[in-house]
């Protein structure tokens, strides 16, 4: 009886958004009297960080600062159409509809700027600051605050804009399947290592190495919590979970988180994120989905660890001591 | 957390200002100090408690529903029946024309698993909804029930739902989504190795810190605002509208951040009903799932079954890959025929594969309906499709990692369903992963690339 060590790797891809398409989401931008920026969704932030999100890809877009921007969602009185927060989307999705609002908003803003300079507005730029810029000529400038200033009192204009992001529905061939179910994915490689005791069947993981590739990382930080929480969660499928211990017997379902297993802090393995960056033709800045994808490649390295330490599979999911105990007992037999 | 930009910096530009800016989280002080609101915190003068009566049976007929003696029961206020729901059966994807409709908000006639609403109880209380609940007596004729996918297959099984008329959802394209890319028999006829599989897992919960629930208040204007914790704002209102039959104008919804959510909050089972009891008593309802409910009552991620068959060369090459797959429904489609579809729609995995044959099934029995839940569909799909590739790799006598390489998809490769691959990025993932591991793999792969070409 010993304890014994075996590393599994796992490489997936994910699609991003609604399988097939047909999931529209859109968003409105305006701007306050003094040059804030007011985003307007209906999209549900399930505390991933939707709205910041969205705030950094109106305010780069716009060309503002982050905190000059206001997110107000999840209200169907004032927030248009979104199809919803799942499908790894909501950044995809409502990040475009976003930046194809804050375009247009941009333009009006530009035009007010123009006006006011007695310029073109093809030849203004941004600083990012809050401030727009003659090309060239960076000294002949105007405030984003005076320009809004005037576009309300003076000219007459609002500065705002419409988004609208949809990828049409496509409808598999009933035949062949040919079908177009998502315009990116993203990508991972997990390495995980785990130690088997094989006198208890217990597991402990030790070490879980994750790179992902997720197009284009909006806020590094919170890709990283996105990214380390679902390895956990990954962790979880692997080893802990199910609310039917004995499917497809009913009996013995938690109630409680007595009951039903998870990992708790001593559990949890080192967990080391690396991110690429390939960005998608599609996607806000190159972003793809990584909120769903990031949970899997876990749970078949964890699976592939325990066959490299102890040399049986447990081809059933959750890995627990009493399948590794019985494997083992069923190989010892052999 | 470490960026490594090296990779595709010929195709990124890093010109940007907000974007890559690990800005903090303006809700973040909100959330660590308590001060966020959630729908739970929203508390009405004069509101309702809601609370069901939930069948103990797998699959029964309901004889007769006494209410009489719960009625009686002090601070009871209504008491809701199938009768009381204006477009009783219904199913959530018929927004998208995912038919047909096939679930009860109450049950009518028949109850089809362990733990489906028959009765709401309003109550001024938790405790008295509770306690009246516990006095309906429902007179049930319990009849066979199946709970293994295999089971419900065969001919003779206990029918589980009857606006399916057989145990499996019925696609365009038959009994399964099917996906078909060359010809797998001879593929398999010329491989030097056949390697056929199975793989199973079981539910599992998406257990988020915030039960299901919302609390509905009616206005004075005969509109009714919602306070929510649904995933999807609109999906939730237009199908409260279709079972209420009530115009979406008369609905107002507000949501706000969600204690969690994984899939778990997109089935819109607490709102309709909630909506109704408010419209029904003129009073404030809050109807918001114990934490024993969100773990038998909500719905799981489903369980699969998938059976992979591979053909395989001795040099590596996967030549023939024959996936089918059994998505278990539980008793309701909920969102589980469209999970079952983007299956079809993952196999074979990120591999470049000539020959592919791809069945998903989506199959009910007479358990909690399985919904959607964080990657379903591919999950499951995912960790069956990495294990066999690690048998086959050993299989043959080849490195795990490096099996992979010889296989994964690049740039302009036909995938199964008939798109070429695009913006791939696999083989990168998988030299980082070999280089963070220190897991070593021969020189040749780590100069791949996933353009086209490998240029």
């Amino acid at each position: 009886m010993a304890i014994r060590r075996g590393r599994g790797v796992a490489a997936i891809n994910y699609p991003t958004g609604m399988n097939l398409g047909g999931d529209p989401t859109q968003a409105l931008v305006h701007s306050t009297p003094t040059g804030n920026f007011m985003v307007t969704l209906s999209s549900v932030d399930l505390g991933q960080g939707m709205k910041q999100i969205m705030a950094q890809i109106c305010a780069e877009t716009i060309g503002v600062p982050t905190d000059r921007v206001v997110v107000d969602t999840a209200d169907t009185d004032t927030g248009p159409h979104c199809m919803g927060t799942f499908a790894s989307r909501g950044t995809h999705r409502a990040g475009n509809a976003v930046i194809q609002a804050a375009k247009e908003a941009r333009q009006v803003m530009l035009e007010v700027a123009a006006e006011e300079l007695e310029v073109n507005a093809s030849d203004l730029e941004t600083d990012g600051q809050g401030n727009i810029l003659v090309k060239g000529a960076p000294q002949k400038s105007i405030s984003i605050f005076d320009v809004a200033l005037s576009a309300h009192f003076k000219r007459g204009r609002s500065i705002s804009g419409r988004g609208m992001f949809l990828i049409p529905r496509s409808y598999p061939e009933k035949e062949t399947g040919a079908m177009k179910p998502s315009t990116c994915y993203a990508h991972a490689c997990t390495v995980a290592e785990v130690e088997v005791d094989d006198e208890t069947g217990e597991v402990t993981v030790l070490t879980v190495k994750n790179v992902f590739e997720i197009g284009r990382a909006l806020n590094p930080k919170m890709v990283e919590q996105q990214l380390v929480g679902g390895s956990w969660m990954g962790i979880s499928h692997a080893l802990y979970e199910t609310t039917e211990p004995y499917y497809p017997n009913r009996d013995h379902g938690g109630t409680d988180f007595n009951q039903y297993l998870m990992p708790g802090p001593g559990d949890l393995a080192e967990t080391e994120i690396i991110v690429l960056e390939r960005p998608s033709a599609d996607g806000p800045y190159g972003a793809k989905g990584p909120g769903e994808m990031c949970a899997n490649p876990q749970i078949p390295a964890v699976a592939n660890a325990v066959f490299d330490a102890v040399g049986v599979r447990i081809d059933t999911l959750p890995i627990t001591p009493e399948r590794i105990l019985r494997a083992l007992k069923a190989q010892a037999a052999n | 957390m470490e960026l490594r930009k090296s990779y595709f910096a010929d195709v990124r530009k890093d010109d940007l200002h907000e974007i890559g800016q690990p800005r903090p989280r303006s809700d973040s002080p909100g959330h660590v100090t308590g001060k966020t609101a959630y729908f739970a915190d929203r508390n009405f003068p004069g509101m309702l408690h809601l609370k069901m009566v939930r069948s103990p049976h797998h699959h029964a007929r309901i004889r007769s529903i006494d209410t009489s003696e719960a009625e009686k029961h002090p601070g009871v206020v209504k008491i809701l029946t199938a009768k009381d729901v204006p477009h009783n059966v219904y199913t959530i994807l018929i927004l998208i024309q995912i038919g047909p409709e096939d679930e009860t908000v109450l049950a009518d006639g028949k109850v089809r698993w362990k733990g489906e609403a028959v009765v709401a109880v309003l109550a001024e209380t938790e405790r008295a909804a509770q306690e009246a609940a516990a006095k309906v007596k429902v007179d049930y004729e319990v009849l066979p029930a199946v709970f293994d996918m295999e089971e419900a297959l065969k001919p003779g099984a206990p029918l589980v739902n009857e606006y399916h008329g057989q145990n499996y959802y019925l696609y365009d394209s038959g009994e399964c989504r099917k996906v078909r890319f060359g010809d797998v028999e001879a593929g398999f006829a010329g491989a030097d190795h056949i390697l056929e599989q199975s793989y199973q897992s079981s539910p599992i919960e998406h257990a988020p810190t915030e039960t299901t629930g919302c609390v509905v208040a009616p206005e004075g204007n005969d509109r009714f605002t919602c306070y929510t914790n649904t995933q999807a704002m609109f999906f939730t209102l237009d199908n409260a509208s279709i079972i209420l039959q009530m115009p979406g104008s008369k609905l107002h919804f507000v949501g706000g951040t969600v204690g969690g959510g994984f899939g778990g909050k997109v089935d819109v089972i607490v709102e309709p009903i909630a909506i109704l009891g408010a419209k029904l008593t003129g009073r404030p309802v809050s109807f918001i799932y114990s934490r024993e409910e969100e773990m038998q009552i909500s719905s799981p991620r489903a369980a699969e079954k998938v059976v992979i068959k591979d053909g395989v060369m001795k040099d590596g090459r996967i030549v023939a890959r024959k996936v089918t797959g059994y998505t278990d429904a539980g008793a309701y489609s909920r969102h589980s025929p469209y999970g079952a579809q983007k299956g079809a729609g993952h196999y074979p995995g990120p591999y470049t594969i000539p020959n592919v044959w791809i069945d998903t099934y989506c199959v009910y029995t007479n358990r909690t309906p399985s919904s959607a839940m964080r990657g379903f569909g591919v999950t499951i799909g995912d960790f069956a499709l990495e294990v066999q590739m690690d048998k086959l790799a050993r299989l043959i006598g080849m490195d795990p990692l490096e099996f992979r390489f010889i296989n994964a998809y690049r740039d302009g490769d036909m995938k199964a369903h008939r798109q070429p691959t695009e913006g791939a990025a696999l083989i990168e993932c998988m030299q980082e992963a070999s280089r963070a591991a220190n897991w070593p793999v021969a020189e040749k792969y780590l100069t791949m690339s996933s353009y086209k070409n490998g240029a």
